[in-house]
């Protein structure tokens, strides 16, 4: 496995909630991330943030890991959950909420 | 005259998931690109076969069949995928992009 999978893996595997983004929390440089920020913070969640436009390789490799072809993309508890859309889907019907405070039933 | 991207969209998805209504929209010249870009795009998706899908799958059918078009300069989509039961439910699904910052310029 290359290197930055390996970074990626292990972002993934020590944060609870990771936002890959274009840019970060404080500053988004793309709509559809400020728009995951926003829903992020509002569901009242800690997260950390992933800033892929900082290396090509981080943008690339984010995308091949989660075979998914766009940015923001957001894990939680080590699981893809989707992008920008699915977030704000998953926001309206309340399913966020749960999975962030953890009511989710165990597998 | 060379097939426009919307076209593309529109003919790939038809066919791959026969649906009972899409609705493909051209939004690039909302963001950072060149006058008459197809960069960015939004798509409605209402089929049958994406009943019993979860979001993230229901995602990965369209990124499936976009496949090209992400490795040809299909930079966004955003998207709502629903099954014929849920579209009568809610027909007018609120479902806006949000407005560009610029990130895609920063490569």
């Amino acid at each position: 496995m290359s290197d930055i999978l390996q970074v990626i893996k292990e972002t993934i595997e020590g944060n609870r909630v990771v936002l890959f983004m274009k840019g970060t929390k404080t500053f988004p440089q793309c709509g559809f991330s400020a728009r995951a920020v926003e829903i992020l913070k509002r569901s009242g969640a800690d997260f950390k943030d992933v800033n892929v436009l900082v290396d090509p390789a981080l943008r690339q490799g984010i995308k091949e890991l989660s075979n998914w072809p766009t940015i923001p993309q957001i894990y939680v508890n080590g699981k893809f959950v989707g992008g920008s859309d699915i977030l704000a889907e998953m926001h309206e019907s309340g399913e966020l909420q749960k999975l962030l405070r953890g009511d989710e039933p165990s597998p | 005259m060379a097939t426009s991207r919307q076209e593309t969209i529109q003919t790939v998805l038809s066919s791959g998931l026969e649906p009972v209504h899409l609705d493909v929209e051209n939004e690039s010249r909302m963001h950072s690109v060149a006058p008459g870009s197809e960069t960015h795009f939004k798509v409605l998706v209402v089929s049958a076969a994406f009943q019993g899908m979860n979001a993230v799958q229901r995602h990965r059918r369209v990124n499936e069949l976009l496949r090209e078009e992400f490795t040809r300069g299909l930079h966004a989509l955003s998207l709502r995928a629903l099954t014929p039961d849920e579209w009568a439910q809610q027909p007018g699904a609120n479902f806006r992009s949000p407005p560009c910052l610029g990130g895609s310029k920063a490569g």
